[in-house]
Formats: C-alpha cells, structure tokens, sequence
C-alpha cells in the first residue's frame, strides 16, 4: 500500500509539473490560474490538517491567516515596496504573531470552545479589515506589485508564481510528513489521542499544541501571501468565517490525517465550484449533498478510496 | 529525611458537604508495596487523583522524595518521578503497542522540540521500550495498533506506559479491574517481580490480591485511613472486619 501512495503522490507532483506547458500549448492560460488557486489552497488545507487532524485542533478561524498573509504583502506594495523577502519576511512574522496570540488564548480550551474562539478571532480580524479605509476597508485593496525576489524570481510572472507555489507546497508537505513522525509530532498525536494520559507521563500539552498553532499559522499566512501575489487585490472577504469553512471542507474532503488528501480536497473543492457554478450560481445547493454522501461512504476522504487507510497491523 | 519516599500529612478535600479525604495522613515507604483498601465511596480515587495533582486538596501537604508538592500540577509530578496507571485503560488507541511505550520513554529522554528527525528511528527510544514490553509480555505485539489488543493486554500496556517514565512512586488504580482470574493472577506475578525495585502505591478491590501482594496496607473508610498494618494485622483488625470485610466472614 505504501508504495502505491509513493507512485500516486510522484504521478501528482509530475502531472502539477507540467501544467504550465500543457496550458500554453493548448492556449488554456485561464487553467493555469486554476491549478495555481488550487495548489495555494491546497497549502492552507495542509497547515489545517496538520493541527485538526494530528493535534484535534479544530480551527474554525483558518482563513484569518489568509488575510494576514495577504494583506501583508497588499499594504506593503501599497507604501511601494515589492520586495519578495520583505513582503514574504513580514508574512510570516505578522502570521506567527497573531497565531500566537490567538493560540495563547485558544488551544487550552477543546472542542466547541476551541472552534468558537477561532471563529470570534478571524471574525475580528475580518472587521478590523473591514474598518481600516486607508487600505480600502470593505472594498479591498488593490496590490500595486508583486513579489519580487533579488529581481530574480518575479511572482508578477504566472509560470513563476506557479512553480514557486508549487515548490512552497511540496516544501510544505515534506516538512509535515517529517514532523509528523518525528519527537514533536508523537507528542502531538499523543495529545489528539489521550491529552489525560500525556499529562500523566509528564508532558505539558500546552506549549506542544501553541508551536503546532503557530507553524499551521504561518503556513496557511503563506498561502495568503501567494493568494494576494495571483489575484492582486485583496479584500476582507478573504478573511470570511464562511472561508474557513471552506478550507475546513477541503480538509474533510480529501481525508483528514491524511496531508495530501488536502491537497485533493482542494483541487475537489474548487473544481466542483468551477463546473457547477457554470450550471447555476447556487452551486453550494449541489455541494451539500456531495459532502453529506463523502462523510457517509468514504469517512476518511476521497483519498481513502484510492488509498485505503492503514491495515490493522503495521511493519516499520 | 525519614525513609518515606511520601508523605501526606493533614489531606483534606471536602466536595460540598462530603468530605471525600478526612484529615488523611499517610507514609510510604521506600521500596515497599503499599495497598490502599476501602468500600465504594471511601475516596480512593479522590486520593490518587490528589497524589497525581489532578485534585488540589482542600488543606494539608503532599511531600515526595523530601519536596513539597501540593502545588505541582500534574505533568511537573510525573517529570519528579510519581507515574500512574489509570483504572479505565488509558492507552493511545491509534498508536501501535510500541508507539505507546515509545513516547512515554520520550518522555525522560531530552526534550520533544525535535521535528525533523523520525522518533521511530531513534534507539534511545525505541530499546527501553522493547525492553519493558518484553517484561510485561508484549514483545510479539510490538507492531499491532493498541485498539486491536484484548483487555487484557491492554492493562499489560497501560502499566508498560506507566513503566516507562522509569517512575520513583508507581500509583496502580485497580490494575485487576475487569480481569479473569487468570489474567489476574499473571498480573499478580508480575507485580511480584516489581516488588522491592521501585515504590508502589496499590489501589484494589481484589483483596486476595491485595493480601498476596502488600508489605502494608492501610484501610480507607470515609476519607479517613482507619487501620494501618501489614496482610496478617489487618486479616484480624475488628474494625477493618466490620467496616470492610464484614462481620459474617471468619477468619
């Protein structure tokens, strides 16, 4: 089974790989827009997989990071500055800052509380953006410039801005699967499973769960930071609660404790939005059903069908 | 410094109007097996929850190895040296037998802000652990997801995971709880073989057990330790018989 998921995931990344030329080649630009949507989302429904589904941290206030990212790198180019470690430096700092502050005060609390007080957080984040006129408050902001790095790497560039997506995403996926099995991540799963047991054997859940907020913090801050690079514009709505919602449905989607799965989830999620939006502007009325029936059929995602999910019995 | 290894002096912690430990002390020696006996309701639990730090009493101190502790929370506690099992198996179900055993080692061995290199390659985790599943016999489930173990096997790990912090003072909450007589008598032997290399503090219903295992036994009935001896002292106490044993049993 492990080396089936090995030929998958390399036959994705390959596939992703070629999705510039095959899009030029056909004159299909718009689907490289697509992809690359697909794959900065599919980096936010990574970082929430890694503390929902390995920490049991159920964020509902993801997309507040979105925002942050993004309008990092939005008021930066505002005041002219379109320097790429800047923006991206400023991306993360202001992204681990904030989930840090918001992970002080959430991640003692569990269940239901934990998701209120996510969502009270990016809610508040969301009207703060809503409030600021200077940079465009509810109407948003227009980004002035992208990225560029040491005039090198220009993210202005559709190609560029892809594969440095996709290179972040793969980063990103790597770094997750290493962390996952190593010290850290025992210790969190050790918490998702028995925080009660943990605390007994002489671990303090605390500060493992906060570093576990604070690096999805900064991933999904990434993602914003790209996001913000693609569409040039960022507005508030990004910071929606409903957009959490969405990244927590691609999350569900592809299968949670699965990371890739996410990156499916994502690529489900908004190829669903693509087509039926195309049928009728209420396609969520079409989407609904189609979450209900992943949840009973394939509890552990739509990765599970391609991949079943570990055998009873494991070796090494 | 006396030879305790803990001491409780003056415990006290009331819910309402219930006083669940009444003005408690007690002392546990180094190296001894010590029971703790009692009907339902006499605060058992409420005490191991007390020496865990997952209660805060109400009055009194909790010293172990000399250091007062009753203001320690709960992991601060385990870090000292004072482990636990629990009396509902507590284990990590999606965790394969030697996952759990693993990261209670992890536990004491340096710190756990390591993200890049994989725990399961790490020997300095992984031998102790096979170490203390092949004295608990679990060494040929080392592999299999802990949900997939029998009750049995699974009070084998949860005392494996409390083995593993390599604790000072071994808290057992009814280690025998929901066992066969057979398991129960393994468990026994094996409790047996602990006796003498580390302390331990034994919360039982199984009183054959308890009389088989005990260097001492004290005797809870509503909070308050009523008798204090060893197996042959309390088999004969009239106050332990009438409140604990009943009346009608002969010696």
């Amino acid at each position: 089974m492990r080396k089936l998921s090995y030929i998958l995931c390399a036959l994705g990344i390959a596939v992703l790989f070629c999705v510039p030329a095959v899009t030029e080649v056909a004159d299909m630009s718009y689907y490289l827009d697509f992809t690359t949507r697909v794959v900065i989302f599919a980096m936010a429904a990574v970082s929430l997989d890694l503390i929902l589904g390995y920490g049991g941290m159920v964020s509902f206030g993801h997309a507040a990071f979105l925002g942050v990212g993004g309008y990092a790198v939005g008021i930066l180019s505002y005041y002219g500055i379109t320097d790429g470690f800047i923006h991206f430096g400023v991306a993360i700092l202001a992204s681990a800052l904030v989930a840090l502050f918001i992970g002080m005060l959430s991640v003692r609390t569990i269940g239901v509380y934990f998701i209120m007080i996510t969502l009270a957080f990016s809610q508040m984040l969301y009207y703060l953006a809503i409030s600021v006129n200077t940079y465009g408050g509810d109407d948003g902001l227009s980004v002035r410039g992208a990225s560029v790095f040491a005039g090198v790497v220009d993210l202005a560039d559709r190609d560029q801005l892809y594969y440095a997506s996709l290179a972040i995403l793969l980063g990103m996926l790597l770094i997750c699967y290493r962390l996952i099995g190593s010290r850290f991540g025992m210790v969190l799963r050790g918490i998702k499973s028995d925080e009660r047991r943990m605390i007994a054997i002489g671990y303090s859940p605390f500060r493992y769960k906060l570093l576990a907020f604070v690096i999805s913090g900064v991933m999904c801050g990434i993602a914003g930071a790209l996001l913000a690079n693609q569409t040039l514009f960022i507005s508030p709505a990004i910071m929606h609660w409903s957009r959490s919602g969405e990244i927590m449905v691609m999350a569900i989607l592809g299968g949670i404790s699965t990371l890739f799965g996410s990156v499916i989830g994502a690529g489900l999620y908004l190829g669903l939005e693509e087509t039926l939006s195309r049928f009728t502007p209420h396609w969520q009325v079409l989407l609904g059903p189609l979450l209900v029936v992943v949840v009973l059929f394939a509890r552990n995602g739509v990765l599970s069908l391609i991949v079943p999910r570990r055998a009873k019995t494991r070796h090494g | 410094m006396d030879d305790a290894l803990l001491r409780i002096e003056g415990l006290v912690k009331r819910y309402g109007g219930l006083i669940a430990t009444d003005h408690l002390g007690l002392s546990i020696r180094r190296n001894e097996l010590h029971a703790i006996i009692g009907p339902n309701g006499a605060g058992k639990t409420t005490l191991v929850s007390q020496i865990t730090g997952e209660v805060r009493p109400d009055e009194g101190r909790i010293v172990f190895a000399g250091d007062d502790v009753t203001r320690l929370p709960p992991n601060a506690r385990a870090a000292k040296g004072i482990g636990r099992s629990f009396q509902i198996t507590s284990v990590f179900l999606d965790f394969t037998v030697i996952e759990n055993v693993s990261l209670a080692v992890q536990a004491r061995a340096g710190h756990s802000f390591r993200f890049w290199k994989q725990a399961a390659g790490e020997a300095i985790l992984r031998d102790p652990a096979h170490a203390i599943l092949a004295k608990v016999g679990l060494l040929d489930r080392a592999d299999e997801l802990a949900v997939n173990l029998s009750h049995g096997e699974k009070r084998a790990l949860e005392l494996a995971i409390a083995l593993a912090g390599s604790p000072k003072l071994l808290l057992l909450d009814e280690p025998m709880a929901g066992m066969g007589p057979e398991e129960s008598l393994r468990m026994v032997k094996f409790l047996e073989t602990l006796k003498g290399q580390l302390t331990i503090l034994l919360i039982e219903h199984d009183i054959e057990a308890v009389f088989a295992l005990a260097d001492r036994i004290t005797v809870l009935v509503y909070g308050r330790a009523i008798a204090e001896g060893t197996a042959a002292e309390i088999r004969n106490h009239p106050e332990v018989r009438r409140a604990y044993l009943g009346d009608d049993e002969e010696a």
